[in-house]
């Protein structure tokens, strides 16, 4: 199967400092591609630059063979790109199901004048919105929280919330900023299923994650940055014996990890 | 039966507006009451400009001015019914909104109060040099909406104060409630969501430039009515309506209120309304209690009064 997205010497330069260099990878539906890489490598640049939130300096970007290169990150949602944040981008004094609802943004808007006067049509909207949330909300184990006021949510659970509300868009790829960070043992295979059941169903999936057993169980392909270079990419099995990634990465990692 | 928030904010308005005057010792409290609600309506705007968009304006007096100016000169210089005026006033306002915030709109925090500020003082400033067409600094003439003869003539003979309270109550129950239909619709969602997280809200899809601009432009009607009524109910108008005291007003009601619900943004309108007549007592204090009080507010109960006030109850009951 062909690329969905196809990312090519994406660079970008922070005062002079190279934080992404040349960095290149494609992802197909229903692969899930995993960036790892130690603190400073440049992923969220990375993501940030493929969803649009940063206007990258150098290179391409094509999303199903279109060239979306620098596209606002409203656009980017319109053609099937979703995502999560590394630190939460909740809506704090929305409730848990408005929050999934904002998610549905794309399919329940409509002339402000309609909401104005909450005619029928507005009506109609927003309860489709609303029992497409209840549904995700259902998926990720949120259902009962529907009503709470989102700030007061567990970290774990605001994890979760923000991948609802990113499938909310339907995506055809979901770019994912570390989801398991700050989850206990239980919560982490719960997102470590859901997303491979978001990936069987045809969704592509590009994975930000420290965490490495959930990175080499789930992951089809691993690309590792470091100081903003790709220094390695391949199978999980491939990436774990390479002797670079070693040095630059699982080296401290899987010595602490064992230790 | 659970009542809708919606449902249960417009009964109390409702319910105030109505009977309110049961009270009224004088036939004076009507105009009173009528101030209010000529606050109560900028202010309902702000609710969904700040409280809603979490975006600044001090400048939205200039819209009031632009309101106020269509029902003076529309009839005099178009012949256009005063009614019609007010009409033509939010049209031409929410024009300019559109042209003003389409570039200014890009500003974030107090870079968009400095931008908009500029806006009101240039309507400001284009209503006291303009003579020979505003009369300048000492105002000119509001022709009569004409309503209340025709009222008279149908058998509903009301007072001068009397007309202007019922009038403007019932826009300000238009206005909260379309205000509150767009807080649970989805472009109220999209944009409360752009208040939470801007940058989430851009990747769930929010055109967040275009949603802003909408927030504006229906904001600044908001002013240019509230401007409208308050120019026809006194006949006569000054350019101090679309001052930049005018403008720190209208946000001042909405945050001791609570800029985040109708209620709580009318509530502050009303106290902020009716404050100076009893600070009259304290003379040539009058300015500084007002000020102490705002601050204490501010310090203690940074939600706005109403929500605070609400809290403190919800408490009580657990």
């Amino acid at each position: 199967m062909s690329a969905l997205l196809t990312v090519e010497g994406l660079g970008i330069s922070f005062g002079g400092l190279k934080a992404v260099d040349e960095v290149g990878f494609a992802v197909r539906p229903g692969e899930i591609v995993s960036i790892i890489g130690p603190n400073g490598a440049g992923k969220t640049t990375l993501f940030n630059m493929i969803s649009g939130v940063y206007l990258p300096g150098r290179g391409r970007v094509t999303l199903n063979g279109e060239d979306v290169t620098g596209m606002e990150p409203h656009l980017l949602a319109a053609r099937g790109l979703s995502r999560t944040f590394q630190n939460l981008q909740i809506f704090q004094s929305m409730t848990v199901l408005e929050n999934v609802m904002a998610g549905f943004h794309l399919k329940e808007r409509g002339p402000v004048l309609a909401d104005l006067f909450n005619l029928p049509s507005s009506r109609r909207r927003a309860a489709e919105a609303a029992s497409g949330a209840i549904e995700l909300l259902a998926r990720v184990g949120l259902d009962k929280a529907a009503g709470r006021e989102a700030g007061n949510l567990s970290y774990g659970a605001l994890k979760r919330l923000e991948i609802a509300r990113a499938l909310a868009l339907s995506p055809r790829i979901l770019l994912l900023d570390e989801p398991a960070a700050g989850c206990n043992a239980v919560e982490t295979e719960e997102i470590d299923h859901l997303i491979a059941e978001v990936a069987r169903s045809g969704v592509a999936i590009l994975l930000v994650e420290h965490d490495m057993k959930m990175v080499m169980r789930i992951s089809n392909h691993v690309v590792v940055l470091d100081h903003g270079q790709k220094i390695a990419e391949g199978d999980p099995a491939k990436i774990s014996r390479d002797p670079a990634v070693i040095a630059a990465y699982l080296g401290t990692e899987a010595a602490d990890a064992e230790g | 039966m659970k009542l809708s928030p919606k449902t249960a904010t417009l009964l109390v308005l409702v319910l105030l507006i109505a009977l309110s005057p049961l009270l009224f010792p004088s036939g004076y409290y009507y105009r009173v009451g009528a101030l209010i609600f000529v606050n109560a309506i900028a202010v309902t705007g702000i609710v969904i400009l700040t409280g809603y968009a979490g975006q600044i304006s001090l400048g939205h007096a200039g819209f009031a001015g632009i309101g106020a100016y269509a029902c003076a000169l529309a009839p005099v210089h178009l012949g256009l019914h005063p009614g019609l005026a007010m009409v033509l006033g939010a049209v031409i306002s929410g024009l300019m909104a559109f042209l003003v915030g389409r570039p200014i709109l890009r500003l974030k925090g107090y870079y968009l109060g400095v931008a908009t500020l500029g806006f009101g003082i240039l309507i400001s400033m284009v209503l006291n040099n303009e003579r020979q067409l505003t009369g300048g600094p000492d105002g000119m003439e509001v022709p009569d909406l004409g309503l209340r003869g025709l009222l008279k003539d149908a058998g509903l003979d009301l007072t001068n104060g009397q007309f202007w309270y019922w009038f403007c109550g019932i826009a300000v129950i238009i206005g909260a409630w379309l205000a509150l239909n767009l807080f649970n619709s989805p472009s109220g969602r999209a944009l409360r969501a752009l208040h939470g997280s801007e940058v989430a809200a851009r990747t769930v899809g929010v055109d967040v430039t275009r949603l802003k601009l909408q927030a504006f432009v229906i904001s600044a009607v908001y002013a240019s009515v509230s401007g409208s009524l308050l120019a026809l109910q006194n006949k006569f108008i000054t350019p101090d309506v679309a001052g930049f005291m005018h403008s720190i007003e209208m946000v001042t009601m909405a945050v001791l209120g609570g800029v985040g619900s109708v209620l709580g943004a009318i509530f502050g309108a009303a106290v902020l309304t009716l404050l100076p007549q009893v600070l009259t007592v304290f003379a040539e204090y009058e300015q500084m209690v007002l000020g102490l009080v705002m601050m204490l507010v501010m310090i203690f109960l940074p939600q706005g009064l109403l929500p605070s006030i609400l809290r403190r109850f919800r408490r009580g009951d657990e």
